[in-house]
């Protein structure tokens, strides 16, 4: 079992309900607890379906099973699938420290609200950590023919970027048990283009 | 988890608090397991179901919760363990049958009841916390702090109720429910052939030996409170209570479930381990007062942390109020004193702010350079309301009915009802529901409303119930409201699933809890023949929808009915049906800010899949987002949303 910096390790993904946030974090636990880790993955919503903030929470210890919810301000990594709910998520959980993953591709929220200057945002979402990396994770899964890869690409970009206590290997048995066949072969495809997005920008 | 019964003892695994609710109950030996959908409770019995082959378990989706309760009772009393589970609304509906079980007992099989509340009201419509239902029925009640912990009470419950021949409750709320953790799993019987099995015994007198009739009920109640009895001296040496601690802690916290996490998170982060003691309480009702005593001698104060009730708080306090000699000192700080909230969710931050306070420990907040900075850049952070979801045929209902109300012209208004169309309450379903209460509460409403004519009420009133819900709770009340002849409209929005806590099947849908094929409950046929005049629309259908509304509405009498069919966006997706076509906005029709419309699109019909392009001033389709559904074609007043060809 690798070390762990801190007790716990807070990870947070942040983003909109649909996106496959709840499935992204959970194919982290089932890997971390496969390493030998105790871990909780909760995911936090308001009162929405598809569309609302989705903000996924895992604590990682060596020794405990912490509550659901991060402390205030005690985040060590924010995986951010949309950029203004990565920012949201900053206010809450951030501090100097933190380590940001972002996917900039914004989601518009509903009724017309109008989504705030994209540069700003990417702006403060640097501001507020010690080290942001904007991974075009939509775009690249366009291009693949599905959005719904982004959330396969960010788990590899987020595995690419070496933050958390496992190999990216260790996530091969988890992806191998929940895909088959084509779709096996689409979601490595994805998940190796995160892994390259992260470490060659 | 791929396999919820692998046999795999002492293996860790990580599973979902109602994944390991599922395993506890397999492990238990269940051979009945019944629900209604119910968020955060819906996954166990998918869970349960997934097995139930293999393991020989009957699993279904009752019609309502009272009906699984029902189910699940009967085989406990042919001796077969049985296993109901039900969010807190649905104990609600079940209370009526669960209060009288209590009188009867259970047979020589266990019987569980989970409950999950909803502290938050993350997918409810309350608050409400069922421990004061246990105590008001006389229930045992044991509460789980974490994943494992519910796979291991739901276990124990299963002996508990034997010893008590009691239903037992299990009580969790949505954090345990939809919190993943570590498992550690326990042996899975060895199946053995058990014959149900219901015996004829009748003692009039002896409740225990007549187990069909809620008997002489002041017999029965004398009995029910010496089983209660029986349960607190179990719970007294329970080791799902357990200390942490100073002998003589400066402070103690009494806390149960997901609450005891937060405590000792908090106690962790102040680094009070030292002058904080920490007493988890799992069996929580009836209160294990010998433990409470021993621990309540040892402290001067002592703090509350609980969901949503100051249950705990108010039971001890009453306690202690029958020994005041030796605690007139002790002081008790929680909900009473402010420290915290009776509603919302707990948290440890909270707990952490409440021992701050009360040990007078200054807090040490985030970096203030750091925090002003975020303060200033969740300006830049708009609000992202509720919504449906892109291509939803809810959305179509309501424009339709919206449109209908208006050319109608006196004062029509819906009744609100419980799913994804509860939205309608906002501006998802332009604010077209105008009450929103319990399961099938619209229709009955309705009822109330229709049968105002002697008073002057002229309005035309529409009800919504979804599919599941319409046999759930819509039918007593149109059955109701065709006897009584009141005037209504009826909406039914059919999108074949119980869409809002993820695409279960129901009677309608002819297909049973483990994916076999069931005889469709045909909903159409049976408000025929209940006396109902019955359409048929695809709300897709914007125009012949809209009009089939106003012309039922404009009806003065007879029962009317409305079958909005269109199957579920997200169930289409699952099952790979491509959307009707690709939209497209034409930049030269669309006139943005200068159309008048006022950014109709966005800003009111407001599917996810448009956006406004606030540079250009135009809408413009979201690619990632929209599915294809074409309605968002047919309310452009400029004609510039465009139906291209079909997706390949």
């Amino acid at each position: 079992m690798r070390s762990l910096t801190k007790e716990p390790f807070n990870l947070i993904v942040a983003g909109v309900g649909g996106q496959g946030n709840v499935l992204l974090s959970a194919f982290v636990g089932l890997a971390l607890v496969n390493e030998g880790f105790t871990v909780t993955v909760a995911d936090t919503f308001g009162v929405s379906q598809r569309g609302g903030s989705v903000t996924s929470h895992i604590k990682i210890s060596k020794k405990a099973s912490y509550s659901s919810v991060t402390l205030e301000g005690k985040a060590d990594v924010v995986l951010g699938m949309e950029p203004v709910e990565t920012l949201r998520a900053l206010g809450e959980f951030g501090n100097p420290q933190v380590v940001v993953i972002v996917n900039p591709r914004p989601v518009h929220p509903a009724g017309g609200i109008p989504y705030p200057d994209l540069d700003l945002v990417k702006q403060a979402i640097s501001g507020l950590s010690a080290r942001a990396s904007f991974i075009n994770a939509t775009d690249e899964a366009l291009k693949m023919g599905d959005p719904l890869f982004a959330n396969i690409i960010l788990l590899g970009a987020l595995m690419g970027a070496d933050v958390l206590p496992l190999e990216s290997g260790a996530m091969l048995p988890i992806l191998q048990e929940r895909f088959s066949g084509a779709m096996y072969d689409k979601n490595i495809e994805a998940f190796n283009r995160g892994i390259d997005l992260c470490r060659n920008p | 988890m791929a396999d919820i019964a692998i046999d795999n003892p002492g293996g860790v695994v990580l599973l979902m608090g109602n994944e390991a609710i599922a395993r506890g109950a397999i492990e238990a030996g269940i051979g009945v397991a019944a629900a209604y959908p119910g968020s955060p409770t819906s996954e166990i019995i998918p869970t349960i179901a997934a097995v139930a082959g293999k393991r020989k378990i009957h699993v279904e989706w009752s019609s309502n919760e009272k009906v699984a309760t029902e189910v699940a009772a009967a085989a406990s009393l042919a001796g077969i363990r049985s296993f109901a589970v039900m969010k807190q609304n649905g104990l609600n509906v079940a209370s009526d049958f669960i209060v009288n079980l209590n009188m009867t007992g259970i047979g020589s099989a266990g019987m569980v009841i989970f409950v999950a509340d909803d502290p938050g009201g993350m997918t409810s419509s309350n608050e409400q916390d069922s421990r004061e239902v246990a105590k008001w029925f006389d229930n045992p009640l044991l509460e789980a702090q974490n994943a494992q912990e519910a796979k291991e009470m739901v276990t124990w419950g299963f002996e508990l109720s034997e010893k008590v021949n009691l239903p037992v409750f299990l009580r969790g709320v949505t954090r345990l429910c939809y919190t993943r953790g570590n498992v550690a799993l326990g042996k899975l019987p060895s199946g053995g052939e058990k014959k149900a099995f219901f015996p004829e015994i009748w003692d009039m007198y002896n409740p225990a030996k007549s187990r069909f009739t809620a008997g002489p009920s002041q017999v029965a109640h004398k009995n029910l409170h010496e089983k209660l009895k029986k349960a607190r001296a179990l719970f007294e040496d329970s080791p799902f209570n357990s200390y942490a601690g100073p002998e003589n802690p400066e402070l103690l916290i009494i806390s149960s479930g997901v609450c005891t996490s937060y405590s000792l998170e908090a106690i962790e982060e102040l680094d009070v381990a030292d002058r904080v003691g920490a007493l988890k309480l799992g069996t929580v009702w009836p209160m294990p007062e010998k433990l409470i005593e021993k621990r309540l001698l040892s402290t001067q104060k002592v703090l509350f942390v609980e969901e949503t009730d100051p249950f705990i708080e108010r039971s001890v306090m009453e306690f202690a109020a029958g020994r005041l000699p030796e605690m007139g000192g002790l002081a008790f700080y929680g909900k009473r004193s402010g420290h915290l909230a009776p509603f919302n969710e707990q948290s440890a931050d909270l707990v952490i702010a409440a021992l701050a306070d009360i040990l007078n420990i200054p807090l040490a907040p985030r970096d203030p350079g750091y925090r002003k900075k975020a303060e200033e850049a969740m300006a830049l952070v708009p609000a992202r309301p509720i919504n449906m979801c892109a291509g939803c045929p809810h959305r179509a209902t309501f424009w339709a009915v919206k449109n209908a109300i208006a050319r109608d012209g006196r004062n029509g208004f819906v009744c609100g009802d419980i799913g994804c169309y509860s939205m309608a309450f906002a501006a998802p379903g332009f604010y077209q529901a105008r009450t929103m209460h319990a399961m099938g509460s619209g229709i009955g409403m309705a009822n109330g409303f229709g049968s105002l004519g002697d008073y002057g009420f002229d309005q035309p009133v529409l009800a919504v119930s979804g599919d599941s819900t319409f046999y759930h709770a819509a039918l007593p009340a149109l059955v109701n409201g065709i006897y009584n002849q009141s005037n209504f409209t009826l909406l039914i929005l059919d999108n074949s699933a119980t869409a809002m806590t993820g695409f279960q099947p129901h009677p309608g849908t002819g297909m049973l809890a483990t994916g076999a094929p069931a005889p469709i409950v045909d909903m159409e046929g049976l408000c025929r023949s209940l006396g109902a005049e019955v359409r048929v629309c695809d709300p897709f259908d914007l125009e012949e929808t809209t009009d089939a509304i106003l012309a039922m509405m404009q009806k003065k009498s007879g029962a009317r009915v409305i079958i909005m069919r269109h199957i579920c966006q997200l169930l289409k997706a699952k099952r790979k049906i491509p959307g009707e076509c690709k939209m497209r906005v034409d930049d030269e029709k669309c006139l943005g800010d200068s159309c008048g419309c006022d950014q109709l699109c966005t800003r009111i019909f407001g599917c996810p899949g448009l956006m406004w392009d606030g540079a250009a001033k135009k809408a413009v389709i979201d690619e990632a987002i929209c599915v294809g559904c074409g309605l968002c074609a047919d309310i452009c007043p400029a004609g510039a949303i465009i139906r291209e060809e079909a997706r390949p």
